[in-house]
């Protein structure tokens, strides 16, 4: 008979086991025993946060920066509840997280006892699976069939919501299994026909674009690798979603930038009048496809992803590739180079005409902005900020809004995992709480939030845990006192009725900085940008910067609702008017 | 009205709603018929009928019998959504037409009314294997098997005969001949 674990025990083991380094959570009456546990596994650090919608954040920072799952640890009832918010989040980027959460003991359970709630229930929508564990012997199965879920496939998060009783229960322990084949969920069987298809497809475009998304991040450093080498190899021209960012270096001439809403013109007209489109694990988002009826009307699309329930759910597409990127791209530079030995076609001609049209579009200049020596433009100050940080290996998280575009216009990545920002839920309050856990996962690298004063107040709380912590965490916060999407959005759709966007009372976040017992710095002069920019990054501790930029600013270029991508508009230089239809209005 | 305009993905054609039957075969334990169903609705598919049971208790699989409408798009996306579903093994799914499928919905009627109505009542099921359950001077309780449409129009037939009652299991579906689906 081996020995005997309580649950709490059991809980450490399995995370010892999946290789856990840190777990992110707050303590509370049903997970007591699992956090007094805690004090005898000296291999797994707790990060006390000071919400639970920032614990679920945090390990999505992590996560995403890293690679591997994030760990949330989090009470029963309002525990629970506060972590929604994350795994949703979670859920739409496919970002893996393992929540555990306590409940009640089982005998209580549907007695409407203290801080009892739903929590399988309720979390059922927003996870790729979760558990219940109503008897001790299941426990140890359960966690490490939700590493196995959170990790695989089509990655996001989980939950095992474990009963007081069970934690204190006792029952022998059980290792993961080494298992290869699993249950059918995981879809890598693309066959060589389909490689070849889109060899054939590659090779007869005129005017082909790649637009890849997060699914390439997601599957690893070596996708990216992969990537450049099929676009290098092509040499077609390669936008990307919001969440691909990285992927693919932005600097790069073969990079013709975001497309979507706020996307550049060149991408936008691209998507719109190429004749092949080859989707690389990106799913056909509504910010990207803008009117579907009239997307990407003339070309062949080709879909490559991970899920297969992504093929067809949006766009039709003539060819779906469903597998790994990285294996699917691997597949592919492999038939092109034995191809091209063989014959000497080569598609760097045939698309030269398409290249040419493409520069046309790059003329416009559709990041433009028109810069003042008196007041800060916001994306003057994200240009500075990347023209400051970009020789170091910095990661940027954002919180949602006009910054977020802004940052992911105007800051160029060249690397995956460095870029962390909520696209599919669009979560205000995200980018704090996540540099926390980007911070967590890489202790010596420069991290920055980009963030709105808007979105930043919503978990601004986390600033003490990065204080606890010693996180030489940047929060650099566009102040334009707006929540500057929705005052842009009502200027153009309500006729200038910016209803409860403007916040009358904001706090002095220099105050605020050092209240919290860390670093503020203010700057509202572009002639002192450069200078306090330097100063915050060299700073070695957590700073909270001011930067009070012009509250007018709009973020273009942009698609406006109810129009195509190759009908944008192009911000104050664009003249021409663009209106939007009473029926675009509601769809918003 | 101008043409629908929009930046998202509203249909601006509509396509041909088809009726299916899906059939799902899961690991019967607690809380899956609420995955099952909460993908339904959270995702807004329609569910027609749902008929579930236990069939193979050694392995702990339940089957789950869905009649649902749908576009193609759609129907193929429901399909896809429940193989996601951590405890679903597979997704069979029938078009309502096919030839090579079994369709059949039980239903119990209760019929209160004199022994003319009843005896009316009893030649209308005639051809939907009646079993009679029980019987009193005044009512008759029977067991009919049919298609759900012709459940449908029985329904509607007997209202006058003094039906009072109905209770219907939903369809459930099986292939024809010696093929199982896997």
């Amino acid at each position: 008979m081996s020995k005997l674990y309580t649950g709490a025990e059991i809980v450490f083991k399995c995370l010892e086991d999946q290789d856990v380094e840190f777990i992110f959570g707050y303590p509370g009456g049903a997970v007591l025993p699992i956090y007094d546990e805690l004090k005898n596994h000296s291999s797994i650090k707790h990060i006390l946060v000071r919400h639970e919608q920032g614990a679920g954040h945090a390990a999505e920072g992590y996560a995403r920066s890293s690679g591997k799952p994030g760990i949330v640890l989090v009470t029963s009832g309002p525990g629970a509840t506060n972590v929604v918010t994350a795994l949703t989040d979670a859920y739409m980027d496919s970002i893996p997280l393992v929540c555990i959460s306590g409940q009640v003991p089982t005998h209580l359970i549907g007695t409407d006892a203290f801080q009892e709630c739903d929590t399988t229930g309720i979390t059922r929508p927003c996870t790729k699976h979760n558990w219940l564990v109503k008897d001790i012997k299941d426990l140890s199965k359960i966690l490490h069939e939700a590493f196995r879920v959170a990790t695989t496939g089509r990655p996001g998060p989980v939950l095992v919501d474990i009963p007081k009783d069970i934690q204190f229960a006792k029952t022998n322990y059980f290792k993961p299994k080494n298992e290869k084949k699993i249950n059918g969920k995981i879809h890598n069987k693309f066959s060589q026909d389909e490689i070849n298809d889109l060899i054939g497809l590659i090779s007869n475009a005129k005017k082909p674009v790649i637009y890849s998304g997060g699914g390439v991040i997601n599957s690893g450093p070596k996708a990216s690798e992969a990537l450049r080498e099929f676009v290098r190899l092509t040499g077609f021209p390669i936008t990307s979603t919001l969440q691909g960012l990285g992927a693919f270096p932005g600097d790069d001439n073969q990079f013709i930038g975001m497309l979507g809403m706020h996307g550049t013109y060149e991408a936008n007209n691209a998507m719109h009048d190429c004749d092949l489109l080859i989707n690389i694990g990106a799913r056909f988002d509504d910010r990207i496809t803008g009117k579907i009826d009239e997307f990407s009307p003339k070309s062949k699309k080709v879909h490559i992803d991970i899920d297969p329930s992504s093929i067809n759910k949006i766009i039709k597409v003539d060819l779906a590739i469903v597998g790994d990127v990285n294996e699917v791209l691997k597949s592919a530079i492999k038939k092109i180079n034995k191809k091209q030995n063989g014959s000497k076609i080569s598609n760097k001609q045939k698309i030269s005409k398409w290249w040419e049209q493409i520069q046309k579009w790059r003329t416009k200049n559709s990041l433009g902005y028109i810069n003042s020596n008196k007041t800060i433009k916001p994306q003057y100050a994200v240009q500075r900020l990347y023209e400051l940080t970009k020789n170091k290996d910095t990661f940027i998280t954002t919180e949602v809004g006009q910054h977020q575009m802004w940052a992911a216009q105007h800051y160029k990545f060249n690397k995956p995992n460095r870029w962390m920002t909520s696209g599919g839920l669009g979560t205000m309050g995200y980018g704090l709480p996540a540099a926390v856990g980007v911070q967590i996962a890489h202790p010596d690298k420069l991290v920055i939030d980009i963030a709105g004063e808007a979105s930043v107040l919503m978990t601004m709380q986390e600033m003490s845990t990065a204080v606890q912590y010693n996180l030489p965490i940047k929060i650099f916060v566009l102040n334009n006192q707006y929540m500057g999407m929705v005052r842009q959005w009502q200027e153009l759709l309500h006729e200038k009725n910016y209803s409860e966007s403007y916040s009358e009372a904001l706090p002095d976040f220099v105050k605020l900085a050092e209240a919290y017992g860390c670093k503020g710095i203010k700057a509202d002069n572009p002639e002192d940008l450069d200078i306090k920019i330097k100063e915050m990054v060299d700073y070695n501790g957590p700073v909270i910067f001011d930067c009070q930029v012009d509250p007018n600013e709009n973020c273009f270029p942009m698609i406006p609702s109810g129009k195509p991508h190759n009908q944008m508009i192009l911000g104050p230089n664009d003249k021409k008017e663009n209106k939007i239809s009473a029926k675009g209005k509601a769809l918003v | 009205m101008a043409k629908p305009k929009s930046a998202y993905s509203i249909p601006t054609k509509k396509g041909k709603l088809d009726t299916h039957i899906f059939v799902v075969w899961v690991d019967n334990e607690a809380g899956v018929l609420a995955r099952v169903v909460g993908l339904f609705s959270g995702r807004g598919y329609n569910i027609e009928s749902l008929a579930v049971a236990e069939v193979d208790a050694t392995k702990n699989i339940s089957r789950i019998t869905i009649v649902t409408t749908g576009t193609p798009q759609v129907i193929d996306q429901i399909k896809l959504q429940l193989k996601k579903l951590v405890p679903v093994h597979k997704v069979a799914d029938f078009k309502r037409e096919d030839k090579k499928v079994i369709f059949k919905e039980m239903a119990l009627l209760k019929v209160v009314g004199n022994k003319k109505k009843i005896e009316k009542t009893l030649k209308a099921c005639k051809s939907f294997n009646p079993v009679i359950l029980d019987k009193t001077k005044k009512s008759v309780v029977i067991q009919i098997t049919a298609l759900r449409r012709e459940i449908d129009k029985m329904s509607k037939k007997l209202k006058p005969f003094g039906l009072t009652s109905t209770s219907r299991t939903g369809a459930i579906a099986m292939t024809r001949g010696a093929e199982v689906f896997r």
